[in-house]
């Protein structure tokens, strides 16, 4: 049995601090130990993104990250993108249901967190920068071509303010 | 897919880090972006007993002008990398990595330790004749490019040994290409070619071609090379010298390409990043 050691990681601005495993996947620290299954879990192959979170600010594929390496770290899950309270949505998150960015939404929040990082690095990207941003974001359904209207919209309005930027 | 048990430890000094690795035995691993080492563990194809991570040690990280080239920190990711214009064709080859989740957390200097044959820097590296600097219980040491890649995940840094950091001359005066050719843009390269020419009024006065994907190692294509050192530069010197590009590999078919396949996309890709290399 490995020894276990302690994380200290900042989940979505709350302080966490648990004794972990060292070979707990932060996908599963964040779904099993805290609750957030808003993360998803799509594949075996760090390929297909539904697991993206921000971790200090940058998307990350949380299923090839262990718990133990966020030891530190800021991580932003798709449960706090909105803003807290007011029950108002984050732009993105805005612009999806707009756009109908989904149908069965089981890529959207890994979605939702890559296209985060992506407004974050070009606020202001064409349709290709957008569908190059994404790229490691598979989605089974949509084929693509709404996501990429949602997070077009969404930069629109990021840029003009009248969102609530991540 | 959960990896098999393991204890970590995250070292918060260089020297630290290389005790704790050696002293670890012979199951102990560095651990760096995780970005090759995490889904070898999860499909059980590795079980190190340790992982040493590399995330806590200072001084890992960012790229620095030095002896007419870059020093780049072995823990500096490939989206930084890509980011960094002034690195010319490593930048390039950094930003078609996979995804931007990937390059996010990615180092270079993983990704020349592990050697994957399929790697985009580690062709880069091969072509650009860079130097990498190890430091184990007995020192620091420089591995030359050409001395790094042994065969199949295997490189000439040692079990006891940290990188710490990646040498790559400026190639002030030459030209570059990098063509990486795949299905999907996330994947790995069927094949890569990186091109690298020093032209002289219309003659090719050096030129270095790396192949990726194309045996157990990286490669150089030194057939191409020979055709073309010392020959005028046009695109029928480039055609015909493109045409070497496979000589002497040997390369493994695998569910997206057979060998036969493999060794063509060798030679065009050759000479496309042969024909970017000499602004063509
Ligand atoms: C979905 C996916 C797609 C990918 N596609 C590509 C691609 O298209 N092109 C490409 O080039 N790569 C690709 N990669 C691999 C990625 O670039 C890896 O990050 C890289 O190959 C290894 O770097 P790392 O920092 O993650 O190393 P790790 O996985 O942490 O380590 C890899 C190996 O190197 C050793 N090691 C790490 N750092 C050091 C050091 N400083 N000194 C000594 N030994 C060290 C480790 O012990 C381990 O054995 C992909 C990865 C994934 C998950
Ligand atoms: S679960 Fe598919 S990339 Fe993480
Ligand atoms: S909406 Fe179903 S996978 Fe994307």
């Amino acid at each position: 049995m490995a020894e276990s050691v302690r994380v200290n990681v900042t989940v979505n601005g709350e302080s966490r601090s648990s004794e972990v495993e060292p070979r707990l996947l932060l996908v599963h620290y964040l779904r099993d130990t805290l609750g957030l299954t808003g993360t998803h879990i799509g594949c075996d192959t760090s390929n297909c993104g539904a697991c993206t979170v921000l971790m200090d600010g940058e998307s990350v594929k949380s299923c090839t990250v262990l718990a133990v390496q966020a030891d530190g770290a800021k991580v932003q899950t798709i449960e706090g993108m909105a803003p807290a309270g007011n029950g108002a949505l984050h732009p993105i998150q805005e612009a999806f249901w707009e756009h109908h960015g989904l149908q069965c939404g089981y890529c959207t929040p890994g979605m939702i967190m890559a296209a985060a990082d992506l407004l974050k690095r070009n606020p202001n990207p064409t349709e290709e920068e957008v569908r190059h941003g994404l790229e490691g974001n598979l989605c089974r359904c949509t084929g693509y071509h709404n996501i990429v209207k949602a997070v077009m919209a969404a930069a629109e309005s990021m840029r003009s303010g009248e969102g609530v930027p991540a | 897919m959960i990896p098999a048990n393991f204890d970590y430890a995250a070292p918060e000094s260089l020297d630290e880090a290389i005790s704790t690795l050696s002293q670890g035995g012979d199951d102990a691993k560095l651990l760096a972006g995780g970005h090759s080492l995490l889904p070898l563990m999860k499909l059980r194809l590795a079980a190190p007993s340790l992982l040493v991570s590399l995330g806590k040690v200072p001084g890992l990280s960012g790229i620095e002008r030095s002896n007419g080239g870059f020093s780049i920190g072995a823990m500096t990711r490939h989206a930084e990398i890509a980011d960094a214009e002034e690195l010319g064709v490593t930048a390039h080859a950094a930003s078609l990595i996979a995804d931007q989740q990937v390059r996010n957390r990615g180092t270079i200097g993983g990704s020349i330790a592990h050697g994957d044959s399929a790697g985009d820097l580690p062709t880069v590296f091969l072509a650009a004749e860079g130097t990498v600097t190890a430091q184990g219980p007995n020192g620091e040491r420089q591995i030359q490019a050409t001395e790094m890649f042994k065969s199949f995940l295997t490189t000439a840094v040692g079990p006891d040994e940290v990188v710490t950091s990646v040498y790559m001359p400026a190639l002030d005066g030459y030209g570059w290409g990098y063509e990486k050719f795949v299905r999907r843009s996330e994947d790995w390269a069927m094949v890569g070619v990186c091109a690298l020419v020093k032209s002289n009024g219309g003659t090719c006065e050096d030129v270095r071609v790396a192949l990726t994907h194309m045996g157990a190692t990286p490669l150089r294509a030194s057939a191409t090379e020979e055709a073309l050192r010392g020959q005028s530069l046009s695109p029928e010197s480039i055609a015909q010298a493109a045409e070497q590009a496979a000589e002497g590999t040997n390369p493994p078919g695998d569910v997206n390409a057979t060998p036969d396949y493999k060794k063509h996309l060798a030679r065009v890709l050759t000479k496309r990043a042969l024909m970017a290399a000499t602004g063509g």
